[in-house]
């Protein structure tokens, strides 16, 4: 397990590496990231408004990674793994996380729609989403990734590595543009 | 009824509500894991506050952040307005986002398509 999750770990790097985790996804992890990011890129002095979106997306990415790691049996921790990088184009903000087989469809195919859509049509779909949809405890009833997508213009790239015949290896990694 | 306040925290805001005025500021960010939780009392209040209103309510929203999880919660306030509208009572939300900050700007444009309540957009310049 810890060779295949290191070679995917190694597979989510790009750019200069602002900040990167690999190890157990909890909500301390998560509130210390924020705080740490939040701290670099006022010091670093990015753009204002590149600033906020970069955090607002990232809050997006990690608070979804929490919900969502599913655990392996037999591994220790909820493991999960996200970098910050740099490069020409923007800021690149990868996560990766195990999930379970049967939830690799929904999930592609989800994907694949917000992807397909158009800054417009993302706009009535994220509406829609957050007039109609009941929210649970745990989550955001599904609006992250969309939100994501729409806060960035860009597509979402993503990845499923099989692991054995129960899991995979989820990553996202979502641009920024400067 | 009594004036609720709530103290912000760097993952939830300011919450002042107050039924003797009829203002409410919320105010700050809002990114907390589980909203639910945190927007619980605040609809509670309305829930009371729309019981025996004031002529005018004014809603202040200011927010520097705020995550997917917050957004269903701050429309369910929001649809605790529109009974107020729906009353005959004055009502108005006054979304604030930075110069420039499209997002913000947008998603406030979002709420105004969804909500049966007027919607004034303010720009806070530096």
């Amino acid at each position: 397990m810890s060779e295949f999750l290191t070679s995917c770990y190694a597979k989510m790097h790009r750019g200069d590496v602002i900040l990167a985790y690999k190890g157990e996804i909890s909500a301390g992890i998560i509130a210390d990231t924020l705080g740490l990011v939040e701290a670099k890129l006022s010091d670093e002095m990015v753009e204002n408004l590149i600033r906020k979106k970069l955090y607002n997306v990232l809050v997006e990415c990690l608070q979804n990674l929490f919900h969502h790691v599913d655990k392996v049996p037999g591994s220790e921790s909820n493991f999960g793994a996200f970098i910050l990088s740099k490069t020409p184009e923007g800021y690149h903000i990868s996560t990766g996380n195990m999930v379970k087989a049967d939830k690799t469809k929904v999930l592609k195919e989800k994907i694949d729609k917000i992807n397909s859509l158009s800054k417009e049509e993302l706009k009535e779909f994220y509406k829609f989403v957050l007039n109609n949809q009941t929210f649970s405890e745990k989550g955001g009833g599904g609006l992250g990734l969309i939100d994501i997508a729409r806060k960035t213009g860009n597509k979402l790239k993503y990845d499923f590595t099989r692991y054995n015949d129960e899991y995979y290896f989820f990553s996202l990694n979502v641009l920024v543009s400067e | 009824m009594e004036l609720m306040n709530i103290e912000g925290t760097p993952k939830t805001p300011t919450v002042v509500m107050n039924p003797n005025t009829g203002v409410i500021d919320i105010k700050g960010r809002s990114i907390p894991e589980n909203s639910i939780e945190f927007y619980r009392p605040v609809v509670e209040w309305l829930d009371e506050y729309i019981k025996n209103p004031q002529p005018n309510t004014v809603v202040n929203v200011q927010l520097e952040y705020f995550n997917t999880s917050s957004s269903k919660c701050i429309l369910d306030v929001f649809k605790k307005l529109e009974v107020l509208k729906k009353n005959q009572k004055d009502v108005v939300i006054n979304w604030y986002y930075e110069e420039d900050d499209e997002d913000m700007l947008e998603a406030g444009e979002d709420y105004e398509s969804i909500i049966k309540v007027p919607f004034k957009m303010i720009q806070i310049v530096d």
